[in-house]
């Protein structure tokens, strides 16, 4: 999905829509002195709308930045997983597995957005999970855009295929170079995300991690892949200094204990 | 002796009450969730049990592997004495470790998932493995005490005979172990400081282990001495202590190097993280390395005792560095451990100090024995 900030006037409707399609319930919270509400995502807020009151060019401005699972291509949450709960669907969305987690909240460490939430409040019985947008997969799947692509009526958010959506935006920047800064947020970031920005302020203003296009868990995964070969390497090289002590020892008088203990 | 000797210390009292509550707060977490009990959150997914109980737990747990090796891989029979309490600490360790997950995990009914689905490109798999695995290896390590104060020869002889091939595969996992544990930072680049995140961060958590190994071993064979009145084993505690330096200082210069190449020098002079960066650097490295290479320092109890404990608080320090005070915020959170998380790792530990007591006083822990000595 492509999200174009600069259309965006804040009026929530995107947030609202995901409470309802995913019965999400609603949250109480104080007056915090800021119209972002609630504070931050949560296990029953899975997409929310940030208030930003920045100052560019000597003028203050409002910037809405909708904050959700960015579905990347090459998720750090579902490569963190011990037991693979999360993963990367062929249709795009990072979809999690209720019956596998054990609630290590790896994902939460790992994810560089931020995103995985867990239900802190939950006890045993009640079956406490890591929770995120699941971009509306049920309705993808018949045919439906997500609940908040549909709600918007500003039309910021738009869903489609990536390439499309790159091309889409794009060509937004081209036609009006001077409303846009010259990136797709998204196109490379960390791998690569399903979820793109256009922006009219650097994206970091907006409250969005600088990333490198490479994928967060590169060091990660290519520690694991040589875990093995070590493990091998590593115990033949123990077995190898253990025989070779125990060699040039051979025929030495076995010397006592320096000190027999009381 | 019988247990109708047993009359309950003071102190052992304390330590029952510190348990009592711990077992309250627990019931209370599986009542009602983790928010009931702990600071943790959202923007702070992982708190005072992952620094503390898991990554200092397994780091302290580390006199286990370090002595066997000595023992069994190096063949210096002579630190056979120090063997056993080392192991029952590191097996009572990892066992404290358990513990904390099971409290610490959302679902720890579902533990045992990670037997079931895999995903070998997550670090997390590799520690949940490690535990599991090298928890066995301790238990088999440690059981040829039980065998001995029951006189099961059979087993005696059989326990001698795959001892050092035991020891091995324990060193084996403790490396993985020990090192994976720093792994499981380089999957979050963006979030860890640069001060302490680096792609050798698996080798510093090993280095930092083995140091501190022998200096757990110190501190707990002076304490064992006071509290059981036994003697104290300076001189061959001072022995093993002669490793310290040596992977402090492999240790200074990796960092010294990793830091360079990196050009995060700059950080160092900054705010207050520069400044802990620096407590952990001298306080618990250059300082230990000078002192342990004191042969004055390591033919005195007392000396021994001191540069241990600096040892041992420059590794938590560092983990507690790694895992939270280096840990870049979300906006508008903040984490303090809330005093309940506390009152579980006291309770907890207070359990590990008990049952080292009980063992202490019913197995034979700390007479030499031949039984430790391989057939060869
Ligand atoms: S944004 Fe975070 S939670 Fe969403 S797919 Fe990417 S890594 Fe996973
Ligand atoms: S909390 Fe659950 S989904 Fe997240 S890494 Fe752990 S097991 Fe996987």
């Amino acid at each position: 999905m492509l999200i174009d900030e600069t259309r965006c006037t804040g009026c929530r409707a995107c947030q609202v829509a995901c409470k309802q399609w995913n019965d999400l319930p609603a949250e109480t919270t104080r007056n915090r002195g800021t119209y972002t509400n609630p504070p931050a995502l949560s296990a029953n807020t899975w997409s929310l709308i940030e208030f930003k009151e920045i100052e560019t060019r000597g003028q203050i401005g409002f910037y809405f930045l909708r904050r959700a699972c960015m579905h990347c291509e090459h998720p750090a949450c579902a490569s963190a997983c011990l037991v693979g709960a999360l993963h990367k669907t062929a249709e795009g969305p990072v979809l999690y597995d209720d019956h596998k987690c054990i609630g290590c909240r790896y994902c939460m460490i790992a994810c560089p957005f931020g995103i995985p939430t867990f239900d802190w409040n939950k006890g045993l019985l009640d079956q406490p999970l890591i929770r995120k947008c699941v971009f509306c997969a049920d309705r993808v799947q018949n045919g439906l855009t997500p609940a908040c692509a549909k709600a918007c009526p500003s039309r910021v958010i738009l869903f489609g295929g990536r390439d499309e959506l790159i091309a889409e935006g794009e060509a937004r920047i081209r036609q009006s170079p001077g409303r846009y800064v010259n990136r797709i947020y998204g196109k490379a970031e960390a791998g690569g995300t399903s979820v793109l920005y256009l922006s009219s302020i650097p994206f970091e203003q907006l409250g969005l991690p600088r990333l490198d296009s490479a994928p967060v868990t590169v060091l990660s995964e290519w520690v694991m892949r040589y875990t093995l070969p070590f493990a091998a390497a590593w115990g033949a090289a123990l077995t190898g200094l253990a025989l070779l002590v125990r060699w040039r020892n051979r025929g030495k008088p076995k010397r006592p204990s320096s000190k027999e203990a009381a | 002796m019988t247990l109708a000797r047993f009359r309950p210390s003071k102190g052992t009292l304390a330590l029952g009450a510190l348990s009592a509550l711990a077992f309250v707060v627990a019931v209370m977490r599986y009542a009602f969730g983790l928010r009931a009990i702990s600071n943790l959150s959202d923007g702070y997914p992982w708190g005072f049990w992952i620094s503390f109980d898991l990554l200092c737990g397994v780091a302290l747990a580390a006199g286990a592997f370090t002595t066997a090796s000595v023992v069994y891989i190096f063949d210096l029979k002579r630190f056979n004495p120090l063997l056993r309490p080392a192991i029952l600490t590191g097996f009572l360790g990892y066992l404290m470790v358990i513990v904390a997950l099971l409290v610490d995990l959302g679902r720890p009914e579902r533990i045992w998932h990670l037997i079931i689905f895999w995903n070998p490109e997550s670090v997390m798999f590799e520690v949940g493995w490690c535990v599991m695995l090298y928890t066995a290896v301790l238990a088999l390590e440690f059981s040829s005490v039980v065998f001995e104060k029951f006189g099961w020869r059979r087993l005696s002889a059989l326990h001698r005979y795959v001892t050092p091939a035991l020891v091995i595969l324990g060193t084996l996992l403790s490396t993985l172990h020990q090192s994976s544990l720093g792994s499981l930072f380089l999957a979050a680049p963006t979030k860890v400081q640069p001060l302490w995140f680096s792609p050798w961060l698996p080798v510093f958590f090993f280095l930092s282990a083995v140091a501190v190994g022998p200096a757990i071993v110190i501190v707990e064979s002076f304490i064992s001495a006071r509290v059981l009145q036994r003697g104290l084993e300076t001189e061959l505690v001072g022995e093993l202590a002669r490793a310290i330096p040596l992977a402090l200082g492999a240790y200074l210069i990796l960092k010294v190097f990793d830091l360079t190449t990196a050009g995060e020098w700059g950080s160092a002079f900054q705010g207050s993280t520069g400044a802990l960066f620096w407590l952990e650097i001298i306080g618990g490295v250059i300082l230990p390395l000078g002192l342990f290479a004191l042969p004055s320092v390591r033919r005195s109890d007392a000396r021994l005792f001191g540069a241990a404990l600096l040892v041992i608080g420059g590794v938590v320090l560092n983990r507690f560095d790694v895992s939270l005070i280096g840990w870049a915020r979300p906006a508008e959170t903040w984490y303090f451990p809330h005093w309940m998380e506390l009152a579980m790792t006291a309770g907890i530990v207070a359990g590990g100090v008990m049952v080292f007591g009980l063992v202490a006083r019913y197995l034979p822990l700390f007479t030499p024995s031949h039984a430790a000595e391989p057939a060869e």
